[in-house]
């Protein structure tokens, strides 16, 4: 129905060629994690950004990555069974209130499923608009983030407003969940405070991934690999992506693509939701409106990024983490920090391009290298709303670079009627 | 064909008024569960808004608020008749009043006359809401990247760059004693004056809303009256044939997206020149509104007009709900349900539409039974459709052919 279909047809345009599959071994993805590690130190030795590998940053990035991930996931489900979900934020938006709400009046296990069904509440009206009335999918997320935010309003001012330290826009202190700690790696301290090359930046990493971890935060994590396993290693994952690649296929085949475009939606939306319970019982320990302050769209970017696969969606949930983190640990010196790192692997792509004879590309990417390289030694630190933005800017190059390479499910975001094919 | 066929027009009218009546309904529910009287809300809204007491003042400033609204989703309405999303109107309007209202206070344009100075305010607005668009339509067109993501990312891209510029250090002033961060105060010869519309009231609606209207009238000119506008149409309607009757789907693609920039990039004026005369870091961003505002208006810019007065309406009049003790959210909800509602209103009647239309080709089948025998239409229209077509049954037995005038159902399928 858009303007997608005319310029994929063009002869002009991109033609959809064949992505390789290229897929990272074990091995390779250690060494990448051992060269990333090893960059990091030296440019933290260098530059003497310590915060870039401290044990606050990590637990930190670790701490935004768990909502933009576990919004991303939200947006995988509902993708992969062909709706696209652009009202991700205001399923989280919900999610909030559901978890502030749930952990006041339940405690704080029932924040997470009340976070999660209201979330899920928010699916559902999106499957409906979208499966069963064939409302087209951007315009039914639009609506449903419009609704979403009032939605969230009225019921705070309802409930919220009668409690003590609690006001129409907040609510009072939410009751936490409990945090978890491995044994004798807090012990580490010690060393990470030393800033030794390498060694204080792997006790550094070690703290903040493994020492006062919030039990979501270990749910989310392990919802990557469950949804790999229920999507990709199950007959009900199968059917419920052939809903996306070809649903008139999976019809003739016997599955019921209204149900499992409903399992799809109605499951991306309690994931949403769990993300938006996570920033209001775990992130901050209080509901405030405009809390998720645009984390379904990054949600949404991350999945784009890691080419609707569970394993790149929560590299890309990582990277966007940990930018948000250095914003509030001195963003403007640590991301500034990290310019050199990116003008350094600019110039060895650049260089490894020309090497495989791809000459044009690498020249490019040397250039590219020498404006980061220059704004790196010219300037001392980077205004803090361009650090802001860093997500988004990533998100749009990656999108202009690798389109090409992604891969969405074929029936992405089409309608369906039964026995329209 | 007849332009105005009653069995497709009347379901896209009772649509919209079915959506209100489900929004009106749904708040109703809402409001009785949380123990409030509806009945009582509303009233409330509309004395507050039409009532002799604060009527005047309150009906100029639902103007003043629908202006604004109205141009956001103008821009919006643009990419939708060509099936392009423009989320990014907030990000355009956002760079586009910052740069005019930088522009507008600079010194050195101090020696330029006022109007001339508005006009150059309104150019610098477009083209810069324009480029930002840009953006997303050479990343559509060269890259293959969708619209719906380019233009999410470079609103908050665009509200960064904003939040950098409108600083003390760029920019910004900061007005004495005050802590809010401001361009500086436009020179009083760049103001555009208000209007008195009623009696009774100091409140003046912005001379801007012409503007608006003038922008409503060339949108409706030019996608209903012009070569652009048929090919803007029909690459909406169906790329496939837009592209084989010789419409180049990047050049519209990027046309279409710098249209919409523009008219995105005048959003904030209206306030800006005629009430604020500088931008604030406060200067509302209305991108999801005006998507709102135009599927409520259905693309039409009367429509639309309607709906920004019904959505500045919902806006205002929620202020004496709080002296009722009605949580005025309320009017959130009823905004989101409407469009909700109306959505799938629409849909719905669209599917009442085609399966009439289906069955008007249904009784045309007694030319299918022509074709049937052998016969091509034309030839069977001039030998005399009756001899041959009155025997055969038409298969859509329940809606009855009128065979006396062959040309006739051939028309109205086309």
């Amino acid at each position: 129905m858009t303007a997608d279909t005319v310029l994929a047809s063009t002869p002009g345009g991109m033609p959809a060629a064949p992505v390789k599959a290229r897929r990272l071994s074990t091995p390779v993805i250690l060494l990448l994690v051992a060269a990333g590690l090893l960059a990091f130190s030296a440019v933290r030795v260098i530059t003497g950004a310590d915060d870039i590998t401290s044990s606050g940053a990590v637990r930190a990035a670790l701490a935004s990555a768990v909502p933009i991930g576990l919004a991303g996931l939200g947006g995988l489900w509902s993708e992969r069974a062909g709706v696209v979900n652009i009202g991700l934020e205001g399923m989280m938006i919900l999610g909030t209130w559901g978890g502030a709400w749930g952990a006041l009046t339940f405690g704080a296990w029932g924040g997470i499923i009340a976070g999660a069904v209201a979330g899920a509440l928010g699916g559902l009206l999106h499957a409906v608009a979208t499966v069963t009335f064939n409302v087209d999918h951007i315009v039914s997320g639009v609506a449903i983030t419009i609704l979403a935010f009032g939605l969230a309003r009225f019921l705070s001012s309802l409930t919220f407003a009668n409690m003590a330290g609690g006001g129409d826009t907040q609510s009072p202190n939410v009751p936490d969940l409990p945090r978890i700690s491995l044994p004798g790696v807090s012990a580490l301290d010690g060393v990470e405070s030393k800033h030794w090359f390498l060694v204080s930046d792997m006790a550094g990493i070690l703290r903040g991934l493994l020492t006062d971890v919030s039990v979501l935060t270990l749910i989310a994590i392990a919802l990557v690999p469950l949804t790999f396993y229920l999507l990709w290693r199950t007959s009900f994952g199968l059917r419920l992506r052939s809903c996306g690649e070809n649903p008139q296929a999976a019809e003739t085949l016997g599955v019921n693509v209204y149900r499992y475009k409903y399992y799809g939606v109605v499951v991306s939306g309690a994931l949403a939701g769990l993300g938006g319970a996570f920033l209001s019982m775990v992130a901050s320990s209080i509901y405030r409106e405009g809390q998720t302050a645009g984390r379904g769209y990054i949600g949404l970017a991350t999945m784009i990024f890691g080419n609707w696969r569970p394993g790149g969606l929560a590299a890309g949930a990582v990277l966007f983490g940990y930018t948000d983190a250095l914003q509030l640990r001195r963003g403007s010196e640590s991301v500034h920090a990290l310019l050199l790192l990116i003008a350094v692997i600019l110039l060895a792509v650049g260089v490894w391009q020309i090497v495989r004879g791809t000459r044009i590309a690498g020249l490019v990417s040397i250039a590219l290298a020498a404006p980061v390289a220059v704004w790196y030694f010219t300037t001392d630190q980077i205004p803090v709303e361009f650090v802001q933005a860093v997500p988004y800017v990533t998100t749009l190059v990656v999108l202009a670079l690798a389109s090409q390479r992604l891969r969405p499910p074929a029936a992405d975001g089409q309608p369906y009627r039964r026995g329209g094919g | 064909m007849k332009r105005w066929d009653l069995r497709r027009v009347l379901p896209m009218i009772i649509a919209p008024i079915a959506a209100l009546v489900l929004a009106a309904l749904v708040s109703s529910a809402a409001l009785l569960i949380s123990g409030k009287d509806p009945l009582e809300a509303f009233s409330a809204m509309f004395d507050y808004a039409f009532g002799p007491n604060s009527g005047p003042d309150v009906t100029t400033e639902i103007l003043n608020k629908a202006t604004p609204y109205y141009l956001a989703a103008l821009a919006v309405a643009i990419g939708f008749r060509m099936g392009l999303f423009n989320i990014g109107v907030d990000g355009q309007s956002r760079l586009g009043i910052l740069a005019a209202g930088a522009l507008g206070a600079a010194s050195f344009l101090g020696v330029v006359p006022g109007p001339l100075r508005v006009v150059i305010m309104i150019i610098v607005a477009m083209a810069v809401g324009a480029a930002w668009a840009a953006v997303a339509a050479l990343l559509k067109v060269y890259r293959g990247v969708s619209e719906v993501i380019s233009t999410i990312m470079l609103n908050f891209i665009g509200g960064a760059i904003f939040a950098y510029l409108l600083t003390t250090e760029r920019l910004g002033v900061k007005a004495v004693g005050g802590e809010i961060v401001s361009t500086p105060l436009l020179k009083s010869d760049s103001w555009i004056p208000g209007m008195s519309l009623f009696a009774g009231t100091a409140n003046k609606m912005f001379g801007f809303a012409f503007v608006a209207i003038a922008c409503g009238i060339a949108y409706w000119f030019l996608v209903g009256r012009t070569r652009f506008g048929f090919d803007l149409r029909a690459t909406g309607l169906n790329p496939s044939a837009a592209v084989a009757s010789g419409v180049s789907p990047k050049r519209m693609v990027i046309a279409t997206m710098l249209l919409s920039g523009g008219v995105a990039g005048l959003v904030a004026l209206p306030e800006v020149l005629g009430r604020d005369h500088a931008v604030t870091t406060s200067t509302p961003a209305l991108g999801f509104t005006g998507i709102a505002i135009a599927l409520l208006g259905r693309n039409n810019p009367v429509g639309i007009a309607l709906a920004a007065l019904l959505w500045a309406f919902l806006d205002v009049s929620n202020l004496p709900l709080d002296l009722l003790d009605i949580p005025k959210e309320i009017v959130t909800i009823m905004q989101g349900v409407t469009v909700l509602a109306v959505v799938v209103a629409y849909e719905l009647a669209a599917r009442v539409g085609r399966r009439q239309q289906q069955r008007s080709v249904g009784a045309a089948t007694g030319e299918a039974a022509i074709v049937t025998l052998g016969i091509p239409a034309a030839i069977a229209a001039k030998l005399g459709v009756e001899a041959v077509s009155a025997p055969v049954e038409p298969p859509d037995s329940t809606a009855p052919t009128d065979p006396t005038v062959p040309g006739k159902h051939r028309e109205e399928q086309s």
